[in-house]
């Protein structure tokens, strides 16, 4: 048994999934992927050729916490955003794809640099659900003493599953 | 022609240094698991372990830490990477401590 990750000689990690997990992993992942919308360009092409996107905080939680202002000073973070946020969503979008192209039911190699994808495209689900389930740092102890019949409760047991999975990668990692 | 004499420029009057570095600030958050935070600051700036544990536990108790400084350039690239890992970053200018 023992679902998870492990450190592989010479580099990368060895995932090892049951189908029913694999399939979970690429659902969660194509839900981040349709979540995060390629960068939307202005409508200037001079604009879109450089990646300048939009200047505006997100307003939706979830991709607000994705991608969070860099400038407590509003104009600032305006002006940041509209250079940046393009190529952040670039970069999680190839993280989620890379997710998704190899959770895959049973043994799995992973190289140096799809592990690294794998660990920022986990945390970007673990961030997508504990956004929308308002988690706390209690999460653990609240799910123990959560009833089973609770509507919430599938979805905080993935969570916790998650945020195992994401522990066993980090230190098959270290 | 331009003159090249100095001109006194008025400045806003507020506590902004010009002279201080920038630095870059984590926030403690609900998801990010401190082994993850520990991991991200190693690979991100090459710091020890033991210096990656103690910033992740000041963000953990503390709410924040300052995690690196510099050029803004340089803080901008930091937040850019560290926001890439889904950690809450943001940066400013040092204040007068």
């Amino acid at each position: 048994m023992g679902s998870g990750f492990k450190a592989r000689r010479g580099g990368g990690v060895i995932a090892q999934f049951e189908p029913a997990e694999a399939a979970i992993l690429r659902s969660l992942v194509t839900m981040v992927l349709g979540l995060i919308e390629p960068g939307q360009a202005s409508d200037d092409p001079l604009e879109r050729a450089l990646g300048i996107g939009s200047s505006e905080a997100p307003s939706d939680p979830v991709l607000a916490r994705l991608f969070p202002s860099a400038y407590e000073d509003e104009e600032e973070a305006a002006e940041f955003r509209r250079y940046t946020e393009t190529s952040l969503r670039e970069a999680k979008r190839a993280d989620a794809q890379t997710m998704l192209d190899t959770a895959k039911a049973g043994r799995t190699e992973l190289t140096p640099e799809q592990a690294q994808a794998w660990l920022r495209s986990l945390n970007d689900v673990r961030l997508t659900l504990g956004t929308r389930l308002e988690v706390t740092e209690e999460v653990h102890e609240e799910i123990a003493t959560m009833s089973e019949d609770d509507p919430r409760y599938p979805a905080f047991v993935m969570y916790d599953w998650l945020t195992y999975l994401q522990d066993t990668l980090v230190r098959a990692l270290w | 022609m331009g003159s090249t004499a100095p001109i006194a420029v008025e400045r806003p009057s507020s506590d902004v240094r010009p002279d201080l570095p920038w630095v870059t600030i984590v926030w403690n958050d609900p998801v990010n698991l401190m082994s993850y935070v520990t991991y991200v600051f190693q690979t991100v700036f090459g710091y020890t372990r033991e210096k990656a544990e103690k910033l992740m536990l000041d963000v953990h108790h503390k709410g924040k830490a300052v995690v690196s400084s510099g050029t803004r350039e340089e803080m901008e690239r930091d937040v850019q990477i560290l926001h890439s890992y889904g950690l809450w970053a943001t940066l400013q200018q040092d204040t007068v401590h």
